[in-house]
């Protein structure tokens, strides 16, 4: 029973794929219009939403001094809900010295390295999610804005393919699934259009918070491939695209998600 | 605060009046190990939890609980009380690992 159910789920993919298009822009739907009402209560209310642990976590450590230069973020920026309004819609964004977009993770660990001299945060760290979950919700509300950057061009085509292009044993794309099948299941789930606007987002089936990576990996490993590693440049890509993607949506951070 | 227990997040009303029934939330972050989990390497790892959860106004007890493996990570608990007078709120959580985490909530009673 289970087999013939999968070939069901294959099949239709296979003729839908021929018909892959970029979603209008007045048919996109947040991650949040797919969750139960009960879910939904829990992201907008800052009392029940249990990713506010972590952001006020987030908002300790902005004011604490780290590193050999013994600086705290706050020192450099100010207080964040002046400085950090409207920074975390921006991201991924080019970082010159790196010659390549960073998003928001990188750009907080960029400071830490070079303007703080302290260590990096472990990808998916508690002390990483908290800090972009802090200065990611200091953007709630105002439209996802990538930046205008010819910079960005070829990062964010080769995104695109990535979205576009077949992985795993499953042989399934991003876009077969989040342009093309929206709205429908997949087994029990609905199918959202999976935009970035949400992110860190604290996961009820992971009892915890996430980022945008840890939610990539999941998929390819839906999709049975082997997924990249935290930080790769193929990730990277996809969320100069998937931002590109999601121009103008108002940001969630911190989501609450199934 | 020691061990798992983390930042705890508590939402009453500031002001309330006399006789009012008010409903008060309480969220504490801890990832409430079950004990039935394999690691890395497939060992168990220990169950941690937060098992007891009291909430006291002026000395007497209001809410209290017991809490077991099936609740979710952060435990997030809501109930009511009826404001008679002005006082103060002792939030107290305990996990199995001995540690205890205490809040103090104030409310005016008009």
């Amino acid at each position: 029973m289970r087999r013939a159910g999968g070939f069901v789920v294959l099949g239709s993919a296979c003729l839908a794929s021929l018909a892959s298009a970029e979603i209008p822009l007045d048919q996109r739907k947040s991650g949040a219009d797919f969750i139960s009402a009960a879910t939904r209560a829990m992201q907008e209310d800052d009392t029940a939403n249990p990713a506010m642990l972590s952001t006020l976590d987030g908002e300790s450590m902005w004011n604490e001094k780290a590193g050999g230069a013994q600086k705290s973020c706050g020192d450099c920026h100010g207080p964040a809900p002046k400085s950090m309004k409207g920074v975390a819609a921006r991201y991924p964004a080019y970082n010159v010295a790196r010659q390549a977009p960073v998003d928001l993770s990188g750009q907080i660990n960029a400071c830490r390295t070079d303007q703080q001299k302290a260590e990096a945060f472990k990808p998916e760290s508690a002390q990483l999610l908290a800090l972009s979950a802090y200065i990611g919700s200091q953007s709630r509300g105002l439209p996802v804005s990538p930046p205008d950057d010819a910079r960005l061009a070829s990062f964010r085509a080769r995104g695109e393919a990535l979205w576009s292009q077949r992985i795993g044993q499953l042989n399934f794309s991003c876009a077969q699934c989040h342009d093309d099948n929206w709205g429908k299941r997949l087994g029990s789930a609905l199918i959202p259009q999976a935009h970035p606007n949400a992110y860190p987002i604290y996961r009820l089936d992971w009892q915890g918070m996430g980022s945008l990576q840890r939610r990539f990996r999941n998929c390819m490993s839906g999709v049975r491939a082997e997924a990249y590693p935290y930080g790769a440049q193929e990730f990277i890509d996809l969320e100069v695209f998937l931002a590109h993607r999601a121009r103008g949506m108002p940001v969630e951070t911190p989501g609450v998600r199934p | 605060m020691a061990g798992n227990m983390g930042r705890a997040l508590i939402s009453l009303p500031a002001k309330a009046k006399r006789g009012d029934v008010i409903e008060i939330r309480a969220m504490i972050a801890h990832p409430m190990e079950t004990g039935f989990r394999p690691d890395s390497q497939g060992r168990l790892v220990a169950r941690d939890i937060v098992n007891r959860f009291e909430c006291l106004f002026e000395g007497e007890q209001v809410f209290a609980c017991d809490l077991f493996p099936a609740m979710s990570a952060n435990p997030y608990l809501s109930f009511t009380m009826r404001a008679d007078m002005s006082g103060e709120l002792v939030f107290r959580w305990r996990d199995d690992s001995g540690a205890l985490s205490e809040e103090k909530r104030r409310i005016e009673v008009e």
